[in-house]
Formats: structure tokens, C-alpha cells, sequence
């Protein structure tokens, strides 16, 4: 098979995919959930529990009535504790639903709890999209927007291709990796049933090709789905990223503050596509996902199939406990994941990883003057010249970073990986693309 | 629990840092320094020294005693303008324009901008070009390179260098075949591998074009910089040479002589002083060459490419805010 990837820029940061021969291993049930409401790209959705109620598993406890929303579902069965604030992985205290788990499963009506592969994809749009709605998926590539919006195409716009993000450019994660050995024949169905809902014929599975064993294993089941193929890309970074991907696979360009469906292309994770195969065939919601949980000091780095709401450290109890000495624990891999305050942050539909870094790989090094070297601007996969662009946030010159389009940044730092002065370039460009979106937004 | 580190992402660096930059152009200048020893000998080791440790040491001085700032010079980069400053002086410059050249260099190149990575022009162009003008006799006697374990030929200690005797002859009114016929003038197969008068590191473009390719591996410089100023200098020199062949030399003369691979290999490269974009970087390139051309045909100095560079150098402020690299999503291709 021919190699695929983008023109412009990108890095090879080191891959150190540890986990990536641990199979997906059932993470058991803790004492307590901690369910935030806000885990969906848009507005939160709605309470409709409140203290002391019973909740079954998989029952709806927060409805997304927004455009962009999501719904929300209890993860397991048990009694309601509070609906208070807690701490989320940016560290700020958000309102969640706190569930105290009561043990064994009791589903909510109509669920289909069994592992049997459903073929039979006899539904329509409207099916899939009301399933998916009502299921509360969302992107579990990390960006959480709803998926039942993305498969309601703008009036007048119509998709040419199905992009499926096999990718899984962050190194560490191996999450995506695992589920596309284990759940294949499922994520056809997913992507199959994505098709219906956007009127598409064709879907491109696009997998680095650092997971031979995935892109043969999809390939070769590929076969008995017409219309959907497996394109094995190039490694590297941030292939993952959508403008990416999609320039890597169908060589278009989404133009500067567009979506995707500008160029035909809708772009969904391989996760994505399982929870909709299982939303829409089994009317099971979104109270579960795979997390990696590595490191290179962990004891165990494993892939758990983890209900929503878990704290983070009932994963790395799993995995062998804290090493000593560690120095970050960082939600999702080590280009784009937050640094974590502490461990009892929950998970959330949206976190696809947690990495461990040892102390003395935490601290970032002594920044020196610029050299003006331009690696960053070599390596900016949009194009842009974030040496130019922290120097105009540091002097708080909106306009000229508007100007120098810091909005079309995407955050995936990697000006800041290959800077050799250790400036802390992406700092500033975050700043500067907040302040400036601040200051457009007031324009209107 | 110990305390976790809070801190933006990427948590990962890609391990590349300033020094290593500086250092693997010190030791792509390696091979030509062995050229240099070779055919200069002792001389060559101390102008070497002289030139290192004169700059190290005012780099070091004008930070601990005029700026009271941190001490940088760890970071390589004063290594690096000593070792290019030595290679631009012929091998027997007395000591003490050395000195006063590395002081120029250090301190009104680089010191009196803010130090590393504001500076304007390449600190050793601008030590250079004010040890030309200031002892145009020292810095324009050529020693007659002596082989190591080679009998010397001659009982002449200096002589002109190849586009000196050029530009003297073009003047006196001859012809290229009769300059060619001059029997200082050095062989083509000398001019490839450095015998000939000339400075420390003008010498062999076979040594210093092997240093190119390795910064071109390490990707600290781009090819395209030097292959532009290179191609407009054969390409310019040669539209010239096609009009008259009796007046102007051959392009490829040009190539090997006057320090014009030392100039386009890692001089015009500096990164601090050339423009970021590979747009600007090649319309940088090509303003080099022509102006070398220009100024080795038309102008007074025999070599041409030390002020080319200067020159192109002050544009490169205008370059970058002109040319910007291609943005994403802006389509073109």
C-alpha cells in the first residue's frame, strides 16, 4: 500500500506506545462516581437528578437541549449523592453528579448489555441520528463535539467521504490502537451506520503505519465492507489533527476558519464510530470508553475499558500504583494532554489517555534567546510563525496577531517541541488566540 | 505524595538546543581547519586560537563587566564567530588585528545589539570588513601556502590571491587567457582542494561543501540558501562570460575562488541575520550572488561576497515581514 500524509510541517516526537500489546481489560467498578455535566464540546446539559435518587445504569440523568449538546447518562447503578462542584482536569470546579455505586449493573429498560454482533443495519437517517442523540455520543477523539450535529449536514452541503481517525498521532496512547484490533468488525458497522446517516459511499480508515497489525486487520475485513477502505499513513505528528488528516487523505485543504464539510469530508474517530455502532444497534448509551494508562516508570501500562465518572486514580491503583518520583500526571499524551492538580479528577468521555512522567522528565528547560533558526515555523502544520506570533501576544498586539491568522492555530505544539531555545512558545500562542478571540467576539 | 508539576503542553521536547546547533557547525568547519593546517601550518593553528579565544573571552567579558547579565558563552555561539572569523584573515595577520577584529566582532557584531540572536549583521562579516578597511596591507598580503612535508617552490613568502591577480589584470587591460597564462595564477585542480593564497578557510571547497552537506543532514541550514547564491553567481558570472570570454572569466572560476562556498555555506546561512521563510531565503540567496558578481566585475575589492552578504543582511527584516510561508488552507497547490 502506498504511504499517505500532509505537506505542511509536523514532527517525530518519540513513540514509546508501551501498551500497545495489553489488551482491553474491564476496569471494575468504583465505590464513588464523579460525573461532570460539561463533558460535550458546547453547553452542558441539564440535571434531571437530584439527591437521593435511585439511578439505573445507562439511565439518562442530564438532557442536552442546546443545538450543540449532549445528553448525559448515569454509568452505573446506584444512589444520588449530590450535584455539586468538583474539580475537573483544567483544575477548575465545574458541576458534576456524584453517584454512589451500589455493586452489581442494573440497566435501564431497552438496553442491549450482550457482546452478540448486530449485522442488521436496516435504519434510517433519522434513526440513527435520534440513537445517537439520545445516546449522548460525543467525538472521543478528545474534541467531544456531539456527534448527532455532525451527522446532520448543514442544508445545502453534501459529504463526499467518511473520514475515520485511526490515526492515534499522540505517542503514548494506544487506546484507539487496541480498539481497532478488538472491536473491528463493530467499528465496520459504526462507520457502515455513519454512512446511512450522511448519505456517503465511500469511508477512508486512515491508521499510522506503526500499527501494522491494525491496518492488516482492517484491511483484510475492509473486504466485505464495499465503500469503506484503510489508507496506511506516514507517521507522524499531528496526523491525527482533522485539517491533517483529511489533507493526508484526500489531498483537500479546509480553508482557514472552516469546518470539514466545506471540502465533503466529515471526520469521526475509531471510538467514535464503535459507540454509534452500539448506541444505534443496542440503544446503549455513552457510559463507558477505552483509557491508556502508561508511562515509562508505571508498573503496568494497560488499556481499561473505564465507566465515565472513574477517578483517574482508581486507573493507576490498576496499573501498579504511582512510581516514586513522578512528576506529572497528564490527561491524555504529552503534546497536547492538560497537566494534571490531582488524581481524583474523573475520567470523561473525552479522555482517551492518562500518561505518568517520571520528575525529571516534567521540568522544561532553561529558555534561551531565539536564534531565529525558523524550525518552528518549518514545522507549523498550518502554516503559520509562532516565533512571530508569541512575540506579538507578549506585547498584546491583537490586531497583528489576528492579521497573522493565530486563530487558525491548532494547538499541537509542535513549534514549542522543536524550539532549541525551550521557548515556551505555545504558552504565549494560547494566551494571544484566547485574547484575540476575545477581542473578535467583542467586534460582533 | 510528592508535588506535581503544572505546566501547558507539549510535555515532551524534541531534545534540540542552541549549543548543539553551534557545535555541529564547529565541527562541520573541522575538515576545512585540517585544509587550512595543512597548507598553513603552525600559522593556521594560531590564528585559530587567537581568533577562538579572543572572542570567547570578550563575550565573556562585556557580559560579566558592561551588561552584569548571565554568562552564555556556553552556548557555543562565540565559538562559532571566532572560528569563522579566523577563516576570513590570511594565516599570517599579526596577532594584535586579530584581536582588535574579535573585539569588533564581539562587541559592536553582536555584544551591542543584545547578544545572541539580535544582531542585525553576521558578527564575523562585520569583524571582517572592518580589519579590510582598517589594514586593507595586513589583511590583503597572502601567504604562499607551504605544504606540510613540501619543499617550497618559491622564495616568495606572500603573493596575490587568484581573483586579485584577476582583477589587477583585467584592469592593466588583458585578456583572460593571457591573466590565465600568469604564473601565480593557481590550477583549477588547486583551486578545488585549496592550493592557492587566500584566507584560512577560503581555501578548499571540497572540505567545506563536505561540512555543508553534513549541516544539510543535521538540518542546520537548508540547502537551498547556499545552491541559490551558488546557481545566480554561475548563472550571473556566465551571462557575462558568454557576451565576452576575453573580459570575463568563466562562472566556474568564480565558484572556487575569493571564499564564495566559505561565504555561501556558513556565512549567509547565519540563522540569526537571514531571513526565516524559504521564499526570503532563496530571494536572500539570489540578492547575494548578484551583488558578489556585481561587486567582483564592477566594484573595488577584488572578493565581493562579504559585503553582499552584509548588505542582503540589513534586508532581512524587510524579507521576513514581506514573504511569509504558505498558510494552510490558503490553496495554491
Amino acid at each position: 500500500m502506498k504511504l499517505k500524509t500532509f505537506a505542511l510541517g509536523g514532527v517525530h516526537p518519540e513513540e514509546h506506545k508501551l501498551s500497545a500489546n495489553a489488551p482491553i481489560t474491564l476496569l471494575p467498578l468504583p465505590a464513588q462516581l464523579i460525573v461532570p455535566l460539561g463533558q460535550n464540546l458546547g453547553a452542558p446539559p441539564k440535571p434531571l437528578v437530584k439527591k437521593g435518587d435511585e439511578v439505573k445504569t445507562g439511565q439518562l440523568i442530564a438532557r442536552g437541549e442546546a443545538f450543540i449538546s449532549a445528553n448525559l447518562h448515569s454509568p452505573a447503578t446506584g444512589k444520588v449523592l449530590k450535584v455539586d462542584d468538583a474539580p475537573d482536569a483544567s483544575g477548575y470546579r465545574r458541576p458534576a453528579v456524584f453517584i454512589d455505586v451500589s455493586g452489581e449493573d442494573e440497566w435501564a429498560e431497552g438496553i442491549n448489555n450482550t457482546d452478540e454482533l448486530i449485522t442488521r443495519l436496516d435504519f434510517s437517517r433519522e434513526e440513527i441520528i435520534n440513537k445517537v442523540k439520545e445516546a449522548g455520543i460525543v467525538g472521543l477523539g478528545g474534541a467531544t463535539f456531539p456527534t448527532h450535529v455532525k451527522l446532520m449536514l448543514p442544508p445545502g452541503k453534501k459529504a463526499d467521504y467518511l473520514l475515520i481517525n485511526g490515526v492515534e498521532c499522540e505517542p503514548y496512547l494506544t487506546s484507539d490502537h487496541r480498539m481497532m484490533l478488538e472491536k473491528a468488525q463493530e467499528i465496520m458497522q459504526g462507520i457502515r451506520l455513519m454512512m446511512i446517516a450522511l448519505d456517503v459511499k465511500k469511508a477512508i480508515i486512515g491508521v499510522e503505519n506503526n500499527k501494522p497489525d491494525a491496518i492488516a486487520h482492517l484491511a483484510a475485513m475492509a473486504l466485505s465492507h464495499p465503500g469503506i477502505s484503510v489508507q496506511a499513513l506516514y507517521v507522524k505528528y499531528p496526523q491525527g489533527g482533522e485539517k491533517q488528516l483529511i489533507k493526508a487523505l484526500v489531498n483537500r485543504e479546509v480553508p482557514s476558519g472552516k469546518l470539514p464539510i466545506e471540502v465533503g469530508c466529515v471526520v469521526s474517530n475509531v471510538g467514535t464510530a464503535f459507540a454509534v455502532y452500539e448506541a444505534v444497534t443496542k440503544n446503549k448509551p455513552l457510559i463507558e470508553r477505552v483509557v491508556t494508562i502508561t508511562g515509562l516508570e508505571l508498573a503496568r501500562p494497560s488499556n481499561f475499558m473505564v465507566r465515565i465518572g472513574t477517578p483517574i486514580a482508581k486507573l493507576i491503583e490498576a496499573a501498579g500504583g504511582l512510581p516514586e518520583g513522578t512528576g506529572k500526571i497528564i490527561n491524555g499524551g504529552p503534546m497536547m494532554g492538560k497537566a494534571m492538580t490531582n488524581p481524583e479528577v474523573p475520567i470523561i468521555k473525552g479522555s482517551s489517555g492518562i500518561l505518568i512522567m517520571p520528575g525529571k522528565l516534567s521540568s522544561r528547560k532553561h529558555p534561551q534567546p531565539c536564534i531565529r533558526c525558523s524550525k518552528c515555523t518549518t514545522v507549523c502544520p498550518m502554516g503559520l510563525e509562532p516565533f512571530l506570533l508569541a512575540k506579538l501576544s507578549k506585547l498584546e498586539r491583537y490586531e497583528d496577531t489576528e492579521k497573522e491568522q493565530i486563530m487558525d492555530c491548532i494547538e499541537c505544539g509542535s513549534c514549542q517541541y522543536t524550539c532549541p531555545s525551550s521557548l515556551p512558545l505555545l504558552d504565549y500562542l494560547r494566551l494571544g488566540k484566547f485574547r484575540t478571540g476575545q477581542m473578535i467576539r467583542n467586534r460582533k | 505524595m510528592s508535588k506535581l508539576i503544572i505546566s501547558g503542553s507539549p510535555h515532551v521536547h524534541g531534545d534540540e538546543s542552541v549549543s548543539k546547533i553551534m557545535y555541529t557547525v564547529v565541527l562541520a568547519l573541522v575538515p576545512a581547519m585540517l585544509v587550512s593546517v595543512y597548507f598553513f601550518g603552525f600559522d593556521a593553528i594560531r590564528v585559530l586560537t587567537i581568533s577562538v579565544a579572543a572572542c570567547v573571552f570578550f563575550e565573556w567579558a562585556i557580559q560579566k563587566y558592561l551588561i552584569k547579565g548571565p554568562l552564555t558563552i556556553g552556548d557555543g555561539s562565540a565559538v562559532v564567530a571566532g572560528v569563522l572569523l579566523a577563516f576570513n584573515v590570511p594565516a599570517n595577520l599579526p596577532w594584535w588585528i586579530l584581536v582588535i577584529g574579535a573585539l569588533v566582532t564581539i562587541g559592536v557584531g553582536k555584544m551591542s545589539f543584545g547578544g545572541l540572536g539580535r544582531n542585525p549583521f553576521n558578527p564575523a562579516l562585520v569583524g571582517r570588513v572592518f580589519m579590510l578597511i582598517s589594514f586593507p596591507v595586513q589583511m590583503t598580503s597572502w601567504p604562499i601556502p607551504k605544504p606540510l612535508f613540501a619543499e617550497r617552490l618559491t622564495d616568495a613568502i606572500t603573493g596575490p590571491t587568484a581573483l586579485g591577480i584577476l582583477k589587477e589584470g583585467i584592469g592593466a587591460g588583458k585578456t583572460i587567457d593571457q591573466i590565465m597564462a600568469d604564473p601565480h595564477m593557481p590550477a583549477y585542480i588547486d583551486r578545488l582542494v585549496g592550493n592557492m593564497n587566500g584566507s584560512l578557510g577560503e581555501m578548499s571547497a571540497i572540505a567545506l561543501i563536505l561540512g555543508g552537506i553534513f549541516m544539510i543532514i543535521r538540518k542546520v541550514i537548508d540547502w537551498q540558501l547556499p545552491v541559490a547564491i551558488i546557481a545566480t553567481v554561475y548563472v550571473f558570472a556566465g551571462i557575462f562570460h558568454l557576451i565576452d570570454p576575453q573580459h570575463y572569466i568563466d562562472p566556474a572560476f568564480h565558484l572556487f575562488t575569493g571564499g564564495l562556498m566559505l561565504g555561501a555555506i556558513y556565512m549567509a546561512t547565519d540563522m540569526v541575520s537571514s531571513p526565516m521563510s524559504m521564499k526570503g531565503k532563496i530571494i536572500y540567496g539570489v540578492g547575494i550572488g548578484l551583488l558578489t558578481i556585481i561587486i567582483r566585475l564592477w566594484g573595488a575589492y577584488p572578493e565581493g561576497i562579504s559585503f553582499a552578504i552584509l548588505i542582503m543582511n540589513a534586508f532581512t527584516p524587510l524579507i521576513n515581514m514581506t514573504l511569509k510561508p504558505r498558510r494552510f488552507g490558503k490553496a495554491t497547490s
